[in-house]
């Protein structure tokens, strides 16, 4: 590696780098690694499988779809469009104890959140509350940009104006009274959104930063007025409002609308008959949409999800059985040694 | 600001009028200036500060890939259609263009440096009367100068007058053509006599006339008016720019030309821009992918309006049309918003990343030390550094031969003189003994005039000699007088020898150092120092040689007064003239004849024969008469030469050695072995060709046969051509295969292949340059290069610089192979820049081969570390590179391509818009660029071993359609599980804490994270040498991507720059998720180890050689270098003299007085060169800057 003495300037030097001749690591496919690999990996993934789908198979989910296009559905007159404030009851039972705590969602089905056009329709910048913005929003916010007045819309935008509102009430029937279920609408969105990325502008009352703007067009109230019983959880960071914009990434999606977590309930929903009271007032019928609330407990690997411990155990065992298979080839046609 | 006028004047269609002649009047300027000639500023720069920005953009968005990607910004610019921010493409582009930028502008401000050096040289103007120094650039066309010795011409000059007797200068071309020995250009006697008279030249008001400025370095037209005479000017009388004034005090020339109009300058630049057959091939891809590009977008947007029918109309509610918009033109819109987000299969990188990797395998060529070579200390140079895949690709390889195969060194290695072999050393057993570098050498220092580079290993000559051995003092004695070299003893004691042929310079070498000294010589007299004793010898006459005669005698008397002839010539033509007494020592002498032409040396037999006074005298007489004749004068002399020169007594023979240069034989074995062909052309004689190609093995006693086609017409070309053809393969169909396919761009090329006949056995192709004119025309090319394929060996002897390229061409015609020319003057400059890869020779005396070729070094030898090593690697890496590049691309892209399906084909894209940004350029660059610099599937050393490994390159294996499609299938798989798996998997699952994790922002990060996971394995697998570079490169990009994602979704970053990072905060609560890390080891293991299980067992299956030799070298070390095979005896009755390569003329010239008069320093008279026209013909080499003299295949 040293250059001697006496080298004529023009006589490359003698690194392993310019020689190309650097210590390298030449790991090659010889069948000691590959065929061992494969049956560790199959095994591996078949143990991976088993827990995910065992924990998986524990996890309960309960779906219920109220979006009443069927004429026997309780929510079948709810779903004419002419209907205001349409208020409508789904009645169900629980067979045994729900375990807590019970996640209380809400979905949409062929409902496309994703598209494009939908989702750059809003304005990080209100969102944050910059003040600047409220005046002269993001033109992507197009048509939900400005009122027929020119008033600016805040806030504005597609994923904003078609905030889902429906409204639940839960209650259990013991003795044939209706108990209600306390759902708790705290921290259902995440911190991050709650905390960050979206802020109220830092103006008291919170109404007069809205001054000179209108609401989005299909919404009833103001931002500031999202949550008339906690006045804390209005504009945008209301907990709903939070886990709307958060927008999913296919057209068959579910939000968390309230946890069970309070009260009787802690431990989950006992075993009875219950009553869900639908405020309907979102409309989905005319994209052949679809609605539905379900209730889920998690696990460590999250909600109910039965592919991915099928797919760790279907692919454990092509992996053994390809180990076998490449077992066969190498020693019915093994490497010619001979040149 | 004139020379930018002047570019734009070009640019707009050449305003200025053509000049059609020069006229210009001497130490006139305002008559001269009124013609707006160019001074003698030259500017080979491009820019200047103020252009460089819009010219510059504007070269580099001629580029295909540039511009496309300027117009997807537009696109991009468009809110309707903007599926992606603008930074996405203005990223990339950006630092793409000002990469690009930063290099031209150092290139350009190197230029402009030497410019300045140049355009500052001082040179003596004559103005007003006085000389005074000026600077080059401020010289103008019709002012006078003065030009010392040693000193560079400034510009084209007619030549005025010269301090030398008959108004003569001695220049060097070497930089204007590459030839090394002095010209001599003569001024007008007119013009002569103004000597250095500066009154004289100050009031010399000649004018002159002539052509308007060309390229054409061999001819000048025009004349000379003084006083009312008109002189007709040539070549002879003008000196060009870039030449240098050697061996002459001074002299004057009137500028004729300047600065950009110099002969110099025309010749420069245009050189023709060599593509690599991976560039076409990618050309083309590229041009597919668009297509395919196109295809995707289409299907999307029927898609999209499929949804929008059925889905989005009822949407509305919701997602309200823009005014204005309906169905077919959303749809239409949403066709370039998918042209935007789909744009990555066309990578703007890939180009970059191209460049990188050929700069840095040039950059080990330049550093290879075994490339380098001491002697002459010369390293390895890439001098185009675009070509380095296709050195990994040659097929066929076409070499000069002096020079190149040939040391261009005659050494005398052996003689036999009266019977007795000298020149081999044998050991105590009596076996013949190699000799090397170390071997005892013979000392000459008893000799005080002996020449110390001569080297010869045999002391027993030495001794016979100093012994006093009569036949072996007349042995040395008649080489030290019978030849045509010119003495040359600057100093004393220190002799030059300037010969003809190399051959004759050896001979004479030979008698000097073993005490026959050939001193001095006039035309009537040879001085020869004989073993310390000066002798005299008056040379009656010259007998010279022809290619008839094939020998050549002198007549001298020695100092007692005996006339003796000497003679020397090719062994047929002196035994048939010999003695009877001499049969026996004719019969031992024909042995060693035998055994010398079995060791490839050139010999020549010497006999010499004592006259008569009387019958000298008589003879003289005749021959007088006979050189006076006016008719038949050549019949006549001819006839004097045969009658004296019979009844020779036989002397014995010389064998000199052409010497090769070192390991020519191996590396033609090597290459051989590596299934390339080699071509020798050159423009030696045929004897002289076919010897060489013996000693270096390319012809074979075993082969079956050797074929020789020299018929001189047509119709005898064909017979032989098909003859040797029938011969080979009786089999054969009459009319050659030939495929007929498109190629190229757009399949507008026409491409005809033919394609091989099988042979059995080897046998040799030897076609002469008269047959070869006649083969290379357009009815018998086909017959010529099928016969010439079948064979293994082919030699073109006689071709002239021309047919060298034509052959070339014709290969390049209808073999699509690739080729590679090498050698190392300028005769082969032609045929350097016909073929796909030019390599010239560097380290020895001419520079033009050198200066148009892509690559050079001083030895052939390390042509097969060029092509075993560095070629094959560099193919290599680049087919991985290609191959793993359009793969990552077409992974990335696809996802969008399956995620449109869910998404009402919004365009809406996959990733994070950073991420696309990044993609390519940071997350992806490093890694692949470590692969393709460094990877090796095996190391030089095995690389050498087995020279079959580089047979896949010539064959397109490692990378061709047939695998891109391979790749793009590749990626199709790999993406529908980049997307399906997370899209399963996360389909309506939350997270451990019952939150969001189905999320838009959250699904992109996973399926970027994956996707990047995904990539980065497959190049794992795909890399064979894992250096620490590599290692850093992988798992550094990995964190670097981990790195940059949490600070881009980090909360500062928001604060900082709200709308531009929205994706805050996804990266810390999905990747907490236990879930998402087992979505991404399940999706990396599903991408990659059915890559895994089919390499295996396709290796298990179909070995290749690569394979093989890998495995090989895992379980054995390398062997040593294979023992070197003791020297096989071999007899022949082949023959070649240097009787066979000498030019007739010689001998009139050393008797003439022309050249003798007496000097210091005395020009070159002779010039070495193996191109048979250089001696009377003009050469029309320089392609770079004549009209093509045909088409040339790119």
């Amino acid at each position: 590696m040293v250059k001697e003495e006496n080298e004529s300037p023009n006589r490359p030097d003698n690194t392993a780098f310019t020689q190309q001749r650097l210590p390298a690591w030449q790991p090659m496919l010889s069948a000691g690694i590959v065929i061992p690999g494969f049956v560790l990996i199959g095994l591996a993934f078949i143990g991976i499988g088993v827990a995910l789908l065992i924990t998986s198979r524990n996890i309960q989910v309960l779906e219920l779809d109220y979006t009443g296009t069927e004429q026997n559905s309780p929510c079948f007159q709810c779903s004419d469009p002419d209907k205001q404030n349409c208020v409508c009851t789904l009645q169900f039972s629980i067979n045994r104890l729900f375990e807590g705590p019970v996640f209380f969602y809400y979905g949409l089905s062929n409902y496309f959140q994703n598209y494009r056009r939908y989702g750059v329709s809003r304005d990080d910048g209100q969102l944050y509350g910059d003040l600047s913005y409220f005046k002269e929003p993001y033109d992507q916010c197009e048509p939900y940009r400005y009122d027929r007045n020119k008033r600016p819309i805040v806030p504005c935008g597609s994923v904003v104006n078609s905030l889902f509102n429906d409204t639940f009430r839960l209650f259990q029937i013991v003795n044939g009274q209706q108990k209600e279920v306390p759902l708790d609408g705290k921290g259902i969105a995440w911190w991050t959104d709650y905390n960050i990325k979206f802020r109220n502008p830092t103006v008291t009352p919170l109404r007069n930063a809205f001054n000179g703007t209108v609401k989005p067009l299909f919404w009833p109230r103001p931002a500031y007025e999202l949550d008339t019983s906690d006045p804390a959880n209005n504009g945008f960071i209301n907990q709903d409002f939070l886990v709307w914009m958060r927008r999913a990434a296919l057209p068959d999606f579910r939000k968390l609308y309230r946890r069970i977590t309070e009260g009787d309930y802690t431990n989950g929903l006992p075993a009875g008959n219950y009553s869900l009271e639908i405020a309907y007032n979102y409309p989905v019928l005319s994209f052949n949409g679809r609605k539905m609330v379900v209730f889920s407990n998690v696990s460590w690997m999250g909600g109910k999800n039965e592919f991915l411990g099928i797919a760790y155990l279907v692919i454990g065992t092509l992996c053994v059985v390809m180990s076998v298979v490449m077992l066969i080839v190498y020693a019915k046609f093994k490497f010619p040694e001979e040149e | 600001m004139g020379s930018v006028e002047s570019y734009f004047g070009q640019l707009c269609g050449q305003q200025q009028k053509k000049e059609e002649e020069r006229r210009l009047r001497a130490n006139d300027r305002p008559f001269n200036l009124s013609y707006r000639y160019a001074n003698n500023a030259i500017k080979t720069s491009k820019y200047n500060v103020f252009t460089f920005l819009p010219l510059n953009l504007f070269e580099q968005f001629r580029r295909l890939a540039n511009s496309y990607f300027l117009f997807l910004f537009i696109l991009q610019l468009i809110p309707q259609i903007a599926s992606l921010s603008w930074f996405t493409t203005a990223v990339p582009l950006v630092l793409v263009l000002s990469i690009t930028a930063v290099k031209d502008a150092t290139d350009d401000i190197n230029r402009h440096k030497s410019d300045k050096q140049v355009n500052n040289r001082k040179v003596s103007v004559l103005i007003d009367g006085e000389l005074q120094s000026e600077k080059w650039m401020n010289v103008q066309v019709g002012d006078v100068i003065k030009l010392e010795n040693n000193q560079f011409v400034t510009a084209d000059l007619l030549l005025l007058s010269s301090s030398e007797p008959l108004n003569l200068v001695y220049v060097e071309t070497a930089e204007l053509d590459g030839e090394t020995n002095l010209k001599v250009k003569q001024a007008l006697t007119v013009t002569g006599k103004m000597g250095d008279n500066i009154e004289a030249l100050a009031s010399f008001t000649g004018e002159v006339r002539c052509e308007s400025p060309n390229n054409r370095l061999d001819k000048f037209k025009g004349t000379l008016a003084v006083n009312g005479q008109t002189y007709s000017l040539d070549n002879d009388k003008v000196l060009l720019r870039g030449c240098t004034l050697r061996n002459t005090e001074w002299c004057f020339g009137l500028v004729i030309f300047g600065g950009p109009d110099t002969k110099l300058m025309q010749n420069s630049g245009k050189t023709t821009f060599k593509r690599t057959s991976v560039d076409h091939l990618m050309n083309v891809l590229v041009l597919c992918i668009f297509g395919f590009l196109a295809s995707m977008c289409s299907v999307l947007t029927i898609g999209n309006v499929i949804w929008e029918v059925k889905e989005g109309s009822a949407f509305t509610v919701f997602l309200p049309r823009e005014p204005g918009v309906d169905a077919p033109l959303s749809s239409f819109l949403t066709f370039w918003s998918y042209v935007i987000v789909l744009n990555t299969v066309v990578p703007i990188s890939l180009y970059v990343s191209v460049e990188i990797i050929r700069l840095g395998n040039s950059f080990y060529i330049d550093w290879d030390r075994k490339m380098y070579y001491a002697k002459s200390d010369t390293p390895a140079q890439a001098r185009t550094t675009t070509l380095n895949e296709e050195l990994g690709q040659i097929k066929y390889i076409f070499s000069d031969k002096t020079g190149t195969l040939t040391q261009n060194i005659m050494a005398f290695n052996k003689c036999s003189i009266n019977g007795k072999n000298y020149g081999e050393l044998f050991d105590y057993s009596g076996q013949r003994m190699e000799i090397t570098e170390k071997t005892q050498r013979v000392d000459f220092s008893w000799n005080r005039l002996a020449d110390p580079k001569f080297i010869f290993h045999d002391h027993s000559l030495a001794e016979t000699i100093r012994e006093g051995n009569s036949e072996a003092q007349a042995f040395f004695r008649l080489l030290a007088l019978c030849h045509t070299v010119m003495p040359e003893e600057k100093k004393e004691g220190e002799l030059y020898y300037q010969a003809q042929s190399p051959d004759e310079g050896a001979l004479v070498t030979a008698a000097r150092n073993f005490g026959f000294v050939f001193r001095s010589r006039t035309p009537e007299t040879i001085t020869v120092v004989e073993m310390g004793q000066q002798v005299v010898y008056e040379l009656l006459a010259v007998l010279d040689f022809n290619n008839v005669r094939k020998r050549m005698s002198v007549i001298v008397r020695n100092a007692e007064g005996k006339l003796t002839l000497y003679c020397k010539g090719a062994d047929t033509i002196i035994y048939e003239r010999l003695h009877s007494s001499c049969n026996k020592l004719m019969g031992v002498t024909t042995g060693h004849l035998n055994e010398y032409a079995g060791d490839g040396l050139r010999t020549l037999v010497l006999a010499y024969k004592h006259l008569d006074e009387h019958y000298m005298k008589e003879w003289m007489q005749r021959h007088h008469e006979a050189s006076t004749a006016l008719d038949g004068r050549d019949e006549k002399l001819d006839e004097l030469y045969e009658e004296i020169e019979k009844d020779l007594l036989l002397l014995g023979a010389t064998a000199v050695e052409d010497k090769l240069q070192d390991g020519v034989p191996q590396t033609i074995e090597q290459l051989a072995k590596a299934d390339i062909k080699i071509w020798v052309l050159t423009g030696d004689k045929q004897e002289t060709a076919e010897n060489i190609g013996y000693s270096c093995n390319m012809l074979r006693e075993e082969m079956k046969d050797i074929f020789t086609v020299s018929a001189n017409t047509a119709e005898g070309v064909k017979e032989e051509l098909v003859c040797a053809r029938r011969k080979m393969c009786p089999l054969a169909a009459e009319a050659p295969t030939v495929a007929k396919a498109r190629a190229g761009l757009f399949w507008l090329e026409k491409t005809e292949t033919v394609h091989d006949d099988k042979v059995d056995g080897e046998y040799a192709l030897v076609i002469n340059g008269h047959s070869l004119a006649f083969a290379l025309e357009k009815d018998l090319e086909l017959e010529l290069l099928r016969t010439a394929c079948m064979c293994q060996t082919v030699i073109c002897c006689r071709v002239t610089p021309l047919q060298k390229a034509q052959v070339v061409e014709l290969v390049k015609k209808y073999k699509q192979a690739v080729t590679l020319a090498i050698g190392d003057g300028a005769n082969d400059v032609s045929m350097i820049k016909a073929a796909h890869i030019g390599v010239g020779i560097s380290g020895q005396e001419g520079m033009q081969a050198v200066l148009s070729s892509d690559f050079s070094f001083a030895q052939f030898r390390y042509l097969q570390r060029l092509l075993l090593v560095h070629g094959r690697w560099s193919y290599l890496r680049m087919c991985k590179f290609l191959q793993y590049f359009f793969y990552k691309n077409f992974t990335f892209t696809f996802v969008h391509f399956w995620y449109a399906f869910f998404c009402g084909f919004s365009a809406q894209t996959v990733y994070d818009e950073w991420f696309i940004t990044m993609y390519n350029l940071v997350y992806t660059a490093l890694p692949v660029l470590g692969m393709s610099l460094f990877d090796q599937d095996v190391n030089d050393r095995w690389s050498f071993q087995y020279p079959q490994l580089y047979s896949p390159g010539p064959l397109n294996i490692y990378f061709n359609k047939k695998l891109f499609v391979h790749c793009m299938m590749h990626s199709c798989y790999s993406s529908l599980i980049l997307f399906f798996i997370p899209w399963a998997a996360m389909h309506d699952t939350v997270r451990d804490d019952g939150k969001d994790i189905a999320d838009y922002q959250s699904f992109a990060l996973l399926a970027q994270t994956c996707l990047l996971v995904v990539v980065t394995i497959q190049l794992c697998l795909d890399t064979h040498y894992w250096t620490a570079v590599n290692q850093f490169f992988v798992w550094g990009s990995l964190a670097v991507y981990f790195a940059t994602t949490f600070t881009m979704f980090s909360n500062g970053m928001f604060l900082i720059f709200t709308s531009a990072f929205p994706f805050i905060g996804t990266a810390r609560n999905s990747l907490n998720q236990p879930n998402v890390w087992l979505i991404i080891l399940l999706t990396t293991l599903l991408c990659s180890l059915p890559v895994v299980a089919y390499r295996f067992t396709v290796i298990q299956l179909h070995p290749t050689v690569n394979d093989k030799v890998r495995h090989k070298l895992r379980k054995e070390a390398l062997p040593g270098p294979a023992p070197r095979r003791p020297p096989v005896r071999r007899i022949s009755t082949r023959r070649s003299g240097y009787a066979f390569s000498h030019v007739q003329g010689y001998g009139d010239l050393v008797t003439s007085r022309r050249f003798l008069r007496p000097r210091k320093n005395r020009p070159a008279l002779f010039k070495q060169t193996d191109s048979p026209l250089a001696q009377n013909q003009p050469q029309h080499y320089r392609t770079i800057t004549e009209e093509p003299e045909q088409p040339m295949c790119h």
